[in-house]
């Protein structure tokens, strides 16, 4: 399974990412420059965290409109397997293929620290190696992580199980004080309606290593490999 | 050259947490009469055309890219 991690001017865990597939997945992987205009040949694509563009005029705004976004779209809406962790979040809301947008967080805090996620729905190809209620230990490194959208939008991100994450408590309670940035309904990772779309604000390439504190963000990438193996992946026409 | 003006506000309903902060600390400056501190972006650009035209080819810029219609709200004023 080939990933493609794409690379904009001030993204800064494209190497995280890449590691993480290289070393810990052993599967192939590529970095795409943000000018490339294809994303040919490609299993998923993994849109890393930093501060593409420098966050100018919006978090991701900018972004979303280079070459290799279009690329993105095109692969996406054809069903193939993209996710944005940070940053790739908040460029994949401005692209509009996932519903919502990232500001600042309540408090204004730079939040970096270990956070407990509620996996609220394990049926997608990004959790299918975890279970439903499991709590995952996986760090958030942001300033606008703070989920919102309209209330119609919550009503069909509920209505179809597109809430994937939860920032929760250890017991698996997603209350308040388990909040780290505001986020409506304590949302820290969502999918499109066909779930090849991720977003999600934790950095699961920080934590798929025990080393490092946590190994749970590597619960999502062998979802990956193993929703890939099941289904006999995802081939789209170019 | 025509120079426009375009005003960017977040949306009413959400909450400006950096104007709380403002409003909090204009509060601390002794200034307990100001409430509803909203703090939005303000851009100044020359855009070359007739009125109409500009402020056609405004309302997309603002629609495409610099506001977000999911959190934001915009106005602008196109001045001859």
């Amino acid at each position: 399974m080939k990933f493609g991690v794409i690379r904009f001017p001030g993204s800064n865990c494209d190497q995280d990412a890449y590691f993480v597939v290289r070393d810990v997945l052993k599967q192939p992987v590529d970095y795409i420059w943000h000018q490339e205009t294809s994303v040919k040949g490609y299993d998923c694509i993994i849109l890393p965290g930093g501060f593409s563009y420098g966050d100018y005029l919006r978090t991701g705004a900018i972004a979303r409109f280079s070459p290799v976004m279009s690329a993105t779209q095109e692969f996406a809406e054809r069903g193939g397997l993209v996710i944005g962790i940070c940053n790739g979040f908040q460029v994949l809301c401005e692209a509009h293929l996932l519903p919502g947008a990232l500001i600042r967080n309540v408090g204004l805090k730079f939040r970096c620290r270990q956070v407990q996620l509620r996996v609220d729905n394990a049926d997608t190809p990004w959790t299918c190696a975890t279970t439903e209620g499991q709590v995952l230990t996986i760090p958030i490194a942001h300033g606008e992580g703070c989920y919102v959208a309209d209330a119609d939008t919550l009503a069909a991100l509920q209505a179809n199980r597109q809430i994937v994450f939860r920032y929760c408590d250890e017991s698996g309670v997603p209350d308040l004080a388990a909040n780290p940035n505001g986020s409506m309904l304590n949302i820290a990772g969502v999918c499109n309606p066909t779930f090849n779309v991720l977003g999600m604000m934790p950095h699961p390439e920080r934590a798929s290593e025990s080393i490092l504190g946590s190994a749970d963000g590597r619960r999502i990438f062998e979802s990956v490999l193993q929703s890939v193996q099941q289904t006999g992946g995802f081939v789209p026409a170019h | 050259m025509p120079q426009v003006k375009v005003f960017i506000t977040l949306k009413p309903t959400l909450l400006d947490a950096q104007g709380r902060v403002i409003e909090n600390a204009l509060g601390a400056l002794g200034y307990d009469n100001v409430k509803q501190v909203r703090m939005g972006k303000y851009i100044e650009m020359e855009v070359q055309g007739d009125t109409p035209r500009v402020e056609r080819e405004v309302r997309e810029m603002c629609d495409r890219l610099l506001a977000n219609p999911v959190i934001e709200d915009y106005r602008f004023e196109v001045v001859e």
